[in-house]
């Protein structure tokens, strides 16, 4: 009987040798003359784990990692291909804690199924939920995604209904569909994932929304830096326009709708959505004014739907298990689940995709492990380059996006980077200030100059900590870029500056916490 | 096929495409490695923008290059994950054992040392991509052998 083992093909587990694992399998299985199917899935984002080779048995998958090639001889001899024990065993991969505490939605099938194999995606459930859509109408559709209570998952956590809504009621006979796949914040990699893992998902949703809101045409932006995302979504696209998912006849309904992807090219200000829309228009990545929204006037002057990739890869779920369904959990107005994402110091870093409510605590210590270097965590950053250094204090806060907001943070892309107590955070402020004028897109004066300044007054004042002048002008300076800046990368820069004034205040050289911070 | 025949295969091909600008400008760099100046003017005729507009788009995305790159572009990441696991560390390392700075080339030619902010590798960090090859968990010893096969390699 074959034998059928899965190693990742996600960039991630290639990156520290998922590729030499799977080889060194094929050969050793040829050597003992044992017949081994190797299946390449996505990764099931026990990151810690990778490259992590999982056999199938009769009692379900079973998981071995992290696996090394000099592993691969002392596996099958002792019969890892029937799930026998082994000094890498973690028995069945579905009761691994990390992955069985768990709710997996939208990453349902990430690290389950080949990502480019179409009737795949079909027996685990895929486009049910597109039939579902088109059965219902355009009204009904697009109802659905507001009754379901989901918020744009890219980080500004905008209803995600009311944009299918704007779109729908526009009466241009030409629209578009964009997602956004600009994924650009550090410790963020779920977008990344699921357009490696299951890109089919992304390609449905995408298409639920097109016939939903009256777009025919459909553009995917993803970033340059991720080559192997953009070869798999292509190759799926490909895929799914050979079986008649996209086209002039999507499944069968008449409509049209299709797709292309588009590369970005190492402006993390193109993350932004109507900086996104200049570029997908072969210009500079300048912000627009708004209004008009893009809903209205996006892409080419047309009304344009834009989401995030978790936000429209959710979609289908939605349809296929019913808004109500969705909406059941999370906590107040945070509805559904979330991809967080746990990175940098941390013993078990990976994707851990839970309903909100859930508390940092759990995330850094339950599924995390604490840090990975054995250190205490002093301080993690949520949210991207622009989201504030949180403290020990507040772990306990729960992760929904009103909870955080509260406490001067936000969950932006979910996206979580702990530090230990090694850290300089003031170096890290200045970091965040640095990385604002090397990506400002220079149109508005508070980020194109406050940046530059905000970086000379840190330097200023990690000089010399005992000028309080020099505080307060940063401080009046962060207020500037937060207040009147265009859009998030100058209103938001100062997030991370101000939290480590106010929780960190050491690491400036300042004695006391500094006043004048919003709480 | 030489850079002139290479431009004008990008340009018959994304020339008439609504935004087309940025794959033309891809197809370019991906086959010659860079976006040779002198073809800007060619390029800004076929799309009917300005010379000005064109060199506005290269010169404002950190990806396109207008001089030739070593044999490899190197990026390592220095976004906070990485930074978080040692990457400022890392990129020490990578200056001196390769001889030079960021945006530089070695001196035989074998590969370009750039910044990149985040390779979405963040519970692998820290994170550096060869060419189109994402690598984690790189340490000084990770490194160095990148460096090699840089060199080894053509």
């Amino acid at each position: 009987m074959t034998a059928r083992v899965f190693v990742a093909r996600d960039s991630s587990a290639v990156s520290v040798g998922a590729d030499e694992v799977a080889q060194a399998i094929a050969t050793q299985a040829a050597r003992s003359a044992q017949a081994v199917e190797i299946v390449r899935t996505g990764s099931r984002g026990l990151m810690w784990l990778e490259p992590l080779v999982e056999v199938q048995t009769p009692q379900g998958r079973v998981a071995y990692g992290p696996v090394r090639v000099q592993d691969v001889a002392g596996l099958f001899a002792s019969g890892f291909l029937r799930g026998a024990r082994h000094a890498l065993a973690h028995g069945p991969t579905e009761q691994i804690a990390y992955l069985a505490h768990q709710e997996r939605r939208t990453f349902a099938r990430v690290g389950r199924i080949d990502p480019l194999s179409l009737d795949e995606y079909l027996a685990h459930g895929g486009y049910t939920g597109l039939r579902r859509a088109l059965a219902l109408g355009a009204d009904a559709a697009v109802q659905t995604v507001v009754d379901s209570g989901l918020r744009g998952r890219g980080g500004a956590a905008f209803p995600t209904g009311i944009k299918w809504k704007t779109v729908l009621d526009q009466t241009s006979a030409t629209k578009y569909v964009v997602c956004n796949a600009d994924e650009g914040d550090s410790g963020t990699f779920c977008d990344r994932m699921l357009l490696e893992g299951d890109p089919f998902a992304l390609i449905e949703g995408m298409t639920i929304a097109g016939v939903s809101v009256g777009a025919r045409d459909g553009y995917v932006y993803v970033r340059s830096e991720y080559p192997s995302a953009e070869a798999t979504l292509a190759g799926a696209i490909a895929a799914a326009r050979a079986g008649g998912f996209l086209g002039a006849d999507v499944a069968g309904s008449g409509q049209r709708f299709d797709l292309q992807v588009r590369r970005g090219a190492g402006a993390y200000i193109c993350g932004e959505e109507t900086s996104l829309l200049e570029s997908l228009e072969g210009k500079r990545g300048m912000v627009r004014f708004r209004p008009p929204l893009p809903a209205v006037q996006g892409l080419f002057g047309k009304p344009t739907l834009i989401n995030n990739v978790i936000t429209l890869a959710t979609v289908p779920s939605i349809f296929s298990e019913g808004a109500q369904a969705y909406r059941d959990f999370g906590v107040g107005r945070s509805r559904g689940t979330s991809p967080f994402q746990l990175a940098g110091n941390i013993r078990r870093a990976g994707l851990v995709e839970k309903a909100f409510g859930v508390t940092l605590r759990e995330l850094l210590y339950e599924f995390g492990g604490g840090s990975a270097s054995g250190r205490p965590i002093r301080a993690v950053q949520i949210g991207g380059p622009l989201g504030a250094y949180v403290p020990e204090s507040q772990f306990d806060t729960a992760m929904d996006y009103e909870a955080l907001a509260a406490k001067g943070a936000m969950l932006g892309h979910g996206g979580i980077v702990a530090f230990d107590d090694t850290a300089n955070l003031a170096q890290m402020a200045r970091f965040a200030m640095e990385f604002c004028a090397l990506e400002s897109c220079g149109k508005c004066t508070p980020c194109r100059i406050g940046s530059t300044r905000a970086v000379e007054l840190i330097d200023r004042i990690r000089a010399r900590p005992d000028d309080p002048a020099q505080v307060d002008l940063l401080h009046e300076l962060c207020e500037t870029m937060s207040e009147g800046s265009l859009c998030a990368l100058g209103g938001m820069a100062p997030a991370p500056v101000r939290s480590v004034l106010k929780h960190f205040p050491g690491d400036f050289g300042l004695t006391l916490p500094s006043a004048g911070v919003p709480a | 096929m030489a850079p002139d025949g290479v431009v004008d295969a990008a340009i018959a091909r994304h020339a008439d495409r609504p935004g087309g600008l940025l794959p033309l400008l891809h197809e370019i760099q991906d086959r010659l490695g860079y976006v040779p100046s002198e073809f800007v003017g060619r390029i800004a005729k076929a799309l009917r923008l300005s010379v000005a507009e064109v060199h506005g788009v290269i010169g404002f995305y950190h990806h396109f290059r207008r001089t030739a790159p070593g044999r490899h572009v190197v990026r390592i990441c220095l976004a906070e994950a990485c930074q978080s696991m040692g990457s400022r560390a890392l990129l020490e390392h990578a200056c001196k054992t390769t001889g030079t700075d960021l945006h530089g080339t070695t001196a035989d030619g074998a590969l370009t040392l750039e910044p990149v902010y985040c390779l979405g590798n963040c519970a692998c960090s820290p994170a550096v991509l060869v060419d189109d090859k994402l690598v984690g968990r790189v340490d000084a010893q990770r490194f160095d052998a990148i460096v090699q096969s840089c060199r080894r390699g053509a």
